[in-house]
């Protein structure tokens, strides 16, 4: 609140007449984006909700049911599959990026020769798309792929496996290559902030002969905590977004074992041509990322002051 | 273990550049340290760079040499066949044409949107500007699956459907909020006295945007062009939402295409791939600074 705006005015005029004087050219320039934003995110978010209240096929009108599309999902078993995937791919793949990001940034923190290169290694992946990234993988997959090869060659032959193909490993197959590209991003970030501990601290605790593990509990993971809680939040919203490495891999497949509430919407929707009960599912997606959003938006809400 | 030793602080680590053989038990450890490091940091390297050399070698090979040998096979050819096929019979070209003609329009029109309310809303007392500010920013936290449906109907009734005016249109729609959130964090940090000289010398809020805080702004949106211009080229969900026809679409649908098109003609889906990572790698190799600070800029304060 203490911003001084343009005008510069330092005079004792009350908060009211101040707003009042804002330039129009001003108001405009925040009117224009939010009306585009208005036009493609809140009006047809708004409209999202309604539908999941209709059955619609497209062509007729949407036919409103109520909550019929929401008692239907008690009894879809492709439903119930979707939404344990999408747990399990935030516990597996939003744990793993977290802990092993954290683990890559303690490891690559300090300067000193080649970390450049290091860095550099796990970062790369970050910048494909996760469309190239899955063909990436689907090529290592393959059953006379380098990992069933390497496999055989050191003779586990008997692991080997289609394993885009069995049922039992698709989810975790899809998971992997997610996994390549996302742990070089939450990296970043931690590097980022434990650039940002004073090195005193550190200095005052190997001075009361606190051991490497002390200091990393004592000062690193405490001082981290801004940045956890940040790293949390676009875990979670991009587990819950999760979709294009998916739907390159296997569609949600074999038999819907590696679908996930957002590959299940968007089959549902597109292909079935079912767009009610798409957009309920999509709610379904909402309501899981409201959480998150809403204690993000808290947090920003306190920064933004 | 190397955990550890990574942590150790810097001022020790002068010490392992020495050219003096270290005698005590606390140089050897050093050493050891460094052994460690390396050996370990080269291990998730070289298993993160893997991938990236299996496909570049697949992207060369012909397609005889794969199904004689293996996909998983050492090399028995070399040929660049596989990225004239994805780039001319698999329509790669057009493809790269579409993302770009998507993407650079996009950053430009979302950052300029996003730089003016950023301005306003950071330099004035506009009325309920935080609100303003995390009503935006809550925009780009929805999950887009809840706008999929309504956006392709919206932009059915536009008549802009399965062209790419409608992908730019929802792109920029989307993407603003979290430009806005950033660069009002950048452009509040810019000390108000420079705005008043200017004020006094009489301009107005036209010129001090362009004039002052646009080129202050400078380093953020440098960093941001080079995020959503990454973001924009990767998308798939929207693309494939609002479009239809397979000229339109931009490469990573097009890449999805391609592996429908030729099944286990693994030469040419793995030139394709490289040829979709192309781009965004050279952005990233050219502004590797300005990429790293953007992740950054809205997570790290």
């Amino acid at each position: 609140m203490a911003v001084l705006t343009a005008a510069g005015r330092r005079t004792s005029r009350g908060g009211r007449k101040r707003a009042t004087r804002v330039p129009p050219v001003v108001l405009a320039f925040v009117l224009v984006p939010l009306l585009a934003e208005g036009f493609w995110v809140f009006w047809p978010a708004l409209q999202g909700f309604y539908l999941s209240l209709t059955k619609w096929d497209g062509i007729s009108p949407p036919q409103f049911i109520g909550l019929g599309n929401y008692r239907e999902m008690i009894h879809d078993t492709v439903f119930h599959t979707a939404i344990l995937d999408t747990v399990l791919w935030l516990a597996l793949f939003g744990g793993l990026s977290a802990v092993l990001g954290l683990g890559a940034a303690l490891l690559l923190q300090q300067e000193r020769r080649g970390v450049g290169f290091y860095r550099a290694a796990l970062f790369l992946p970050v910048v494909f798309s996760l469309t190239a990234t899955a063909l990436v993988w689907q090529a290592m997959y393959q059953p006379d792929g380098l990992i069933n090869k390497t496999l055989s060659g050191v003779g586990l032959g008997s692991l080997t496996h289609p394993w885009l193909a069995d049922q039992d490993t698709a989810l975790y197959a899809v998971i992997v290559p997610a996994l390549w590209r996302q742990i070089g991003y939450v990296m970043v970030l931690y590097l980022a902030g434990l650039k940002g501990i004073d090195p005193a601290l550190y200095e005052a605790a190997k001075v009361d002969g606190a051991s490497k593990w002390q200091q990393l509990r004592h000062i690193t993971l405490p001082q981290l905590r801004s940045v956890n809680a940040v790293v949390l939040s676009v875990i979670i919203i991009d587990s819950l977004r999760s979709f294009d490495v998916v739907w390159a891999l296997t569609r949600g497949g074999p038999y819907h074992s590696s679908e996930l509430l957002s590959t299940y919407m968007y089959s549902t929707a597109f292909q079935s041509l079912r767009l009610g009960y798409g957009s309920a599912l999509a709610v379904v997606i909402f309501v899981l990322a409201f959480g998150v959003i809403a204690s993000y938006l808290v947090r920003a809400f306190k920064e933004a002051d | 273990m190397s955990v550890t030793h990574a942590a150790a602080p810097a001022a020790e680590q002068g010490a392992d550049t020495r050219p003096a053989p270290p005698r005590t038990t606390r140089g050897r450890r050093r050493v050891w340290g460094t052994v460690a490091f390396h050996t370990s940091a080269g291990l998730i390297s070289a298993l993160w760079l893997v991938p990236i050399a299996v496909v570049l070698i697949t992207a060369t090979r012909s397609f005889d040499d794969i199904a004689g040998h293996g996909l998983g096979s050492a090399p028995h050819s070399f040929t660049l066949g596989g990225f004239r096929q994805a780039w001319v019979d698999g329509g790669q070209q057009q493809a790269l044409i579409n993302s770009l003609l998507v993407s650079v329009p996009t950053v430009l029109v979302s950052l300029l949107l996003a730089s003016m309310a950023a301005f306003a809303l950071s330099r004035y007392d506009v009325p309920l500007r935080r609100v303003l500010l995390l009503l935006m920013l809550s925009g780009n936290l929805l999950p887009p699956q809840i706008l999929l449906i309504p956006v392709s109907k919206l932009s059915e009734h536009l008549g802009i459907y399965d062209s790419l005016y409608a992908l730019i249109g929802v792109q920029v729609g989307f993407g603003v909020g979290f430009y806005v959130f950033v660069l009002h964090g950048f452009m509040r940090a810019i000390p108000p006295e420079i705005q008043q000289a200017a004020v006094i010398d009489g301009a107005g809020p036209w010129q001090i945007y362009t004039r002052i805080i646009l080129p202050l702004a400078r380093p953020a949106l440098a960093a941001l062009t080079a995020l959503a211009f990454t973001w924009i080229f990767n998308d798939l969900l929207w693309a494939i939402t609002v479009l239809r026809s397979d000229t339109k679409m931009p490469i990573t649908a097009s890449l999805l295409g391609l592996q429908g098109q030729y099944v286990s003609q693994w030469n040419v889906i793995a030139a394709g791939s490289v040829i979709a990572a192309a781009p965004t790698v050279l952005v990233f190799l050219r502004f590797q600074r300005h990429f790293v600070a953007g992740l950054n800029l809205g997570a790290v304060k």
